[in-house]
């Protein structure tokens, strides 16, 4: 019984949003509304010339240096050409479907951005109002939603255009961000557990003493391969690889419909870039050390938006980074990853943050940091134990492979081609002792 | 080979599966070897074989005799090359090399060209050379077939463009010994009386 009073009082109830759209008037959120478009519409054309930029220096040449100033205006070039282009719809294809599909694709990825506080209150046209569209108390539980919705524009690309490749790469993409936002799901719910809320605005204001990022850093680690498997990007864009599928699902589409794709596929990166800012680097705080300056200046007004723009493309960076660095992985590894790995990986430790934030709110007691101290050195222990034990067993596993037996091609006075299972002998090194297996295995 | 390799240290092993972002990390920071063609033209070799270049004695008169053996040095069949004799004559054709005879067409076709140098090598007295010049692009065939205007080099300051008579008292011999090292004034005033009788004879 006093457990279950002390988890009704110790739980704090700061469920609602932090921030206050009291002084917001509609024509506001409608400005506020397309600011946020123009700033993910700038930032898209900046990312794709910043990516084209940093993969060329990363395989040592330019990238494009000729359009514009650093070459800043090829995207808009490059954009300009693909609205031009031939419209083509395949004679198989569901001509609604096939419409609709780049539609919800491309504005699935604006709507998840609303809730991204990009900012602390400003002072906007006589009104202070933060830098923010909305906010809801399961603000982070409608990115989730929308992100599943966007995928929708995915497997219905596949699925209506009527051929066989979209549709093995659509149903790729289903599987893969199916997986994948259970895992990205489960490493969000540590948050909730540290914040007490599920709002975007609360989440940041309950790290202004220590980023979640630190607490909750197997979240982060875990949140940040997901987000690349959410957006479709390398290594994980498994749905349009070309290798196997020529484009996968946005195989049959050209013009402005793969346009919109092309561009949902860049506002994505920067919806789960800026949620992963929200919930583990301090949203737009301004830095530790920055943060203490002059009282806190630099967390005030418009500050707060160039921190934010910060940490953003820190992400974007990493996403290039990762994408001048990684291979794409093979479909049933990626999938054996997220099932087998993230998901039960990511369950125990939300049970350990669990544990944890109990020990801190007092439900083991009144003795706060010893009960905390306790709980992780157990929860270490089981973690260094499972590892010890799960080493042992694949060092066990690993047996030398089986020699395939040797013949000697020439015993019969002529040659002979080897059987299965059998391996010719190098006719020069006949009468010579035979190799030990570790020389075989060397080559 | 493994066992070429040394032992590993803790840390490196450690990073040892994420070693390829390093890899691309750094290379950010590496030096360009992109070259900015048109913009930067990079120099090249001394001895690059570029397009070819007819020269000149120092007084003017063409080096080139008409020979024609680097059209038959051409592997590829590149040159042709008519020869002409010289006149001397007054109201002749006039005098355009110190010998007997003088190339009056000369033509080199960029489209069958392989730079070879084999003509360099053939050409008796060095009229024929090769330049560093490599921008030889076109978009029709005719344009690349180089005519003798365009592969003749310049006359210079100290040089009167043929045909004029040769340095007075000279003999073909002494053009190639170097004893001529600039046009006279008697060459040029030829050269000007030729002029202006040609503009009397259109007007």
């Amino acid at each position: 019984m006093s457990l279950i009073a002390s988890l009704a009082t110790g739980l704090p109830t700061i469920d609602n949003p932090a921030a206050d759209f009291s002084d917001t008037p509609w024509w506001l959120s409608l400005v506020k509304a397309l600011f946020v478009f123009a700033f993910l519409m700038v930032n898209t054309l900046l990312v794709i010339w910043f990516e084209r930029r940093v993969i060329g220096r990363m395989q040592q040449r330019p990238g494009p240096n000729r359009t514009g100033p650093f070459g800043l205006l090829q995207t808009l070039a490059d954009g300009i050409k693909l609205a031009l282009k031939e419209d083509l719809t395949p004679k198989n294809a569901d001509k609604v479907v096939f419409l609709l599909a780049p539609i919800i694709a491309g504005a699935m990825a604006f709507v998840s951005f609303s809730i991204i506080p990009m900012g602390s209150t400003v002072s906007m046209f006589g009104h202070r109002t933060p830098l923010q569209l909305t906010d809801t108390p399961i603000a982070v539980l409608l990115v989730l939603a929308v992100a599943g919705v966007g995928v929708y524009g995915i497997v219905l690309a596949g699925w209506s255009s009527g051929s066989t490749y979209p549709l093995l790469g659509g149903l790729r993409s289903t599987a893969q961000v199916i997986s994948y936002e259970i895992a990205m799901g489960l490493s969000l719910v540590a948050i909730f557990i540290y914040s007490g809320s599920m709002s975007t605005s609360q989440i940041v204001a309950s790290q202004k003493s220590l980023w979640f990022i630190i607490p909750a850093f197997f979240s982060f680690l875990v949140y940040v391969v997901t987000m690349v498997g959410e957006t479709n990007r390398l290594p994980f864009d498994l749905a349009e690889g070309e290798g196997e599928l020529t484009g996968g699902f946005h195989t049959e589409y050209s013009s402005l419909k793969f346009a919109m794709f092309f561009l949902g596929e860049y506002v994505n990166m920067f919806t789960v870039s800026a949620l992963a800012t929200t919930m583990f680097l301090g949203g737009w705080q301004a830095p530790p050390g920055i943060a203490a300056i002059n009282d806190g200046m630099f967390n005030q007004g418009w500050w707060g938006l160039l921190w934010f723009v910060i940490k953003l493309w820190m992400f974007m960076f990493f996403f290039v980074w990762l994408r001048g660095s990684l291979p794409r992985v093979r479909y049933d590894q990626f999938m054996r990853f997220g099932w087998k790995f993230l998901i039960p990986i990511t369950l125990l430790w939300v049970v350990s943050v669990a544990f944890i934030r109990g020990a801190q709110l007092a439900f083991f007691g009144d003795n706060v940091r010893t009960a905390t101290v306790i709980v992780i050195g157990v929860i270490a222990t089981v973690a260094l134990a499972a590892a010890w034990v799960w080493d042992g067993k694949r060092a066990a596993a690993v047996i030398p492979p089986e020699r395939p037996e040797e013949i000697d091609p020439f015993a019969g006075g002529y040659p002979v081609p080897p059987l299965p299972g059998q391996r010719l002998r190098e006719p020069s090194l006949v009468g010579q002792p035979e190799l030990t297996d570790e020389e075989t295995y060397r080559g | 080979m493994a066992d070429d390799q040394k032992k590993a240290g803790f840390l490196s092993e450690l990073f040892a599966p994420v070693s390829g972002f390093g890899v691309t990390f750094a290379t950010m920071f590496r030096k360009l070897e992109t070259e900015e063609y048109p913009e930067v033209k990079r120099p090249t070799q001394p001895r690059f074989h570029g397009r070819h270049q007819l020269n000149r004695h120092p007084d003017g008169l063409e080096k080139c005799i008409g020979c024609e053996l680097c059209a038959w040095a051409c592997p590829a069949d590149a040159i042709y090359v008519e020869g002409a004799n010289n006149d001397d004559a007054p109201g002749g054709e006039g005098r355009f090399s110190p010998g007997e005879r003088y190339g009056s067409v000369y033509q080199i076709n960029y489209l069958r060209c392989i730079f070879c140098g084999l003509c360099i090598e053939a050409c008796p007295t060095r009229a024929l050379t090769m330049t560093n010049f490599y921008e030889l692009a076109d978009d029709n065939r005719s344009d690349l077939i180089y005519e003798k205007s365009q592969l003749l080099v310049p006359a210079q300051e100290s040089m009167v463009a043929a045909p004029h008579p040769m340095v007075a008292g000279m003999t073909e011999r002494d053009y190639y010994l170097g004893k001529v090292t600039t046009a006279t004034p008697e060459q040029r005033a030829w050269a000007d009386a030729r002029e202006t009788e040609l503009a009397r004879e259109t007007s």
